[in-house]
């Protein structure tokens, strides 16, 4: 039962933490895409797609992954070539993929996909309790947590990364110093479309193989949230996503077990909890306000 | 490319009608959707409708939709776009249509208005909506012959009146067979959201349950059923392709009859302001073959559908008590269509709270 309980929480959980942790790097570049949710309807219609056409879950994940970075490049071309506003390309970005998708995937509406296998490792696999848990997952649950630890080491180990957060935190000085803002902010674009559309892929790929039209129903959304939520740390972002699946899937087993109490309060639930966290994280100030990039959001136009 | 040749479509005929050119001689049908026809269940199964209605009457009629128009303000600018193109009648598909519908009509008394699953009229808007519940009296029975552990698992989406009634219906089937029966009931708040119908589905099987029942439209729920070797049913849609060793039957919704019979009438200008809510008996509601089960359970199913279909039977026959022990159809009583309709309370028998 608590295996059962564990599993689904990892399924439900996956596809926040994939797309979450690509926006955690756009944000800390000081880019705010809230084009999230349109990149990972694309990642999942491309997903299914490429999987439907190939035969091969895994190259549809690819497909998931290069259609996400595809469209973010047309946000990064709007916002940081020509300097749009950024939450309104971002919303124009969600409204833009969901259409597309929609469009690209009209064809797919109705097909049985094919599910992106987990792994079995004899032996490991079929330990108790924690074989399945640990070892038995399909490959993006290893992937999501590889890319979560690649980011935390990249953002805080490496120059790369010191530079990255510099663009972030001050692009005026970054682009006086010789770092090149636009540049580095398209690379953190296109990671956080690539990000998404891996999250998205997940959806029609491993979650559940099937495209219909909006299928990432929200989920973008709670990723963007799960960003704040973690105060731009890698780390935190894990215990997020894994709260909010965690609460989710909750909500489901209560109710099956009879609690009385009203469904749509736990459906509430796990945002009630992300709104706690963040009141309780944003009661520490000095932290808060030390990880916000403080160039989050403002548009750059280098001196020429 | 649908879309965009609707689009294109839609151009071309207003230049053509422009031009004065003239289309008089074809009576032009139009529907109004509020999801995309892609989606394998509600608005699907009514586009279904509308092509069986292009084949029938060839090409005494032409066609035209609108599919994804938000209830609301939209919807009236949709509806009475439709009406000055010259349409002739209009179906409006979903309930929050009704107001708009019923605002246009009063600006175009000459084109006929059907407003699917509402319950306002007018000289020029007929309603009509399909008794799903009847089919789910025979999921009920289905679930109830082949569960082994006597426990259904049943994802819904909103406690609005059609799924209440689709519950009790189904428990109702269910009781026939094993008075013991019991349901599992877990709310999704959505309609569709497949992530979601499939974590239920996990989260039912894991408790217990060795059949799911939904009231969702995606098909995840019966892809759970299929990975684990257990049972289900699908919704709207014929969805054996996606489970086809655990899909029992599904309950499909099938407009198209009702569709030509509408049309035919407006052709022959005997068209009325009707009531219409149509079951099994009509060709509404049909089930999807049944499958995936014993030989006897089928028999009972086919039977039962037989005694729906000639109107021996009504799935609403007293004595129903709800849940609190309160007897609320005397043995032999039929639950008038008002109740139905206004249905916010559960049979005996059910372990869960109605969210109010």
């Amino acid at each position: 039962m608590l295996e059962a309980f564990i599993l689904t929480v990892i399924t439900a959980s996956t596809p926040l933490l994939l797309a979450a942790i690509g926006e955690l790097v756009v944000e800390r570049s000081g880019v705010l895409n809230l084009g999230v949710e349109g990149m990972m309807v694309m990642g999942a219609v491309a997903g299914f797609a490429v999987t439907n056409v190939t035969g091969s879950p895994l190259l549809g994940i690819l497909g998931g992954l290069v259609a996400g970075a595809a469209v973010s490049l047309l946000f990064g071309f709007v916002t940081l070539t020509l300097v749009a506003n950024q939450v309104a390309s971002g919303l124009a970005l969600t409204l833009f993929g969901l259409g597309l998708s929609g469009l690209i995937g009209e064809a797919y509406v109705g097909t049985p996909g094919l599910r992106l296998p987990a792994l079995d490792l004899p032996g490991l696999t079929d330990l108790p309790v924690v074989g399945r848990i640990l070892f038995g997952q399909d490959v993006l649950v290893y992937v999501s947590f590889a890319l979560v630890a690649a980011v935390s080491w990249f953002l805080f180990r490496t120059r790369a990364g010191l530079v990255l957060r510099a663009i972030g935190d001050n692009h005026g000085s970054a682009h006086a110093l010789g770092y090149s803002v636009v540049g580095v902010r398209y690379l953190a674009v296109m990671f956080g479309g690539a990000c998404a559309g891996l999250g998205g892929a997940y959806l029609s790929v491993a979650y559940t193989p099937q495209w219909v039209e909006n299928m990432s129903a929200g989920r973008g959304w709670i990723a963007l949230a799960l960003v704040v939520f973690s105060s731009w740390l890698p780390g935190r972002l894990v215990i997020g996503a894994y709260l909010f699946g965690a609460v989710s899937i909750l909500n489901l087993h209560a109710q099956a077990l009879g609690i009385g109490i009203p469904s749509q309060f736990l459906t509430m639930l796990p945002y009630l909890a992300t709104i706690v966290v963040l009141v309780a994280i944003s009661g520490n100030r000095r932290a808060t306000a030390f990880n916000t990039p403080a160039c989050l959001g403002k548009s750059f136009v280098p001196d020429r | 490319m649908k879309k965009l040749m609707l689009l294109a479509g839609t151009a071309l005929a207003l230049a053509v009608s422009a031009a004065g050119a003239s289309a008089a001689d074809k009576l032009k049908a139009c529907w109004v959707y509020v999801g995309p026809i892609g989606d394998f269940g509600y608005s699907y199964q009514h586009d279904q409708g509308r092509l069986q209605v292009e084949k029938e009457l060839g090409d005494k009629v032409e066609t035209a939709y609108l599919e994804n128009v938000a209830e609301g303000p939209d919807a009236e600018r949709a509806i009475e776009r439709f009406a000055r193109e010259g349409c002739k009648i209009i179906f409006t598909t979903s309930f929050g249509f009704m107001d708009p519908t019923i605002k246009v009509a009063k600006k175009f008394p000459d084109v006929k208005f059907e407003h699917a699953t509402g319950y306002k009229k007018a000289d020029n808007v007929a309603i009509y909506n399909a008794r799903f519940y009847e089919g789910r009296y025979i999921l009920g029975q289905i679930a109830a012959k082949e569960s082994k552990k006597g426990l259904a698992g049943y994802i819904v989406s909103f406690p609005i009146p059609e799924v209440v009634m689709g519950i009790n219906s189904f428990m109702l089937g269910a009781q026939s067979i094993n008075p013991d029966f019991k349901v599992k009931i877990v709310w999704v708040n959505s309609w569709f959201d497949p992530g979601k119908e499939a974590d239920a589905a996990k989260a039912l099987f894991d408790q217990g349950a060795d059949i799911v029942v939904q009231h969702t439209d995606s098909t995840a729920a019966l892809q759970v059923a299929e990975e684990r070797g257990l049972k289900g049913f699908g919704q709207s849609s014929d969805m054996a392709k996606f489970a086809p060793k655990a899909q029992m039957t599904a309950i499909v919704d099938d407009w198209g009859p009702y569709y030509v019979a509408r049309v035919k009438a407006v052709l022959d200008g005997t068209w009325t302001s009707t009531d219409t809510w149509g079951g099994i008996k009509d060709g509404e509601v049909v089930m999807a073959p049944y499958a995936n089960m014993a030989d006897d359970t089928k028999a009972l199913a086919e039977a039962t559908q037989a005694k729906i279909a000639s109107g021996a039977f009504n799935p609403f026959t007293g004595p129903i008590s709800d849940q609190d022990g309160k007897e609320r159809y005397a043995a032999g009583v039929v639950a008038p269509d008002g109740d139905l309709l206004g249905m916010n309370w559960y049979v005996k028998g059910i372990d869960d709270k109605l969210p109010q």
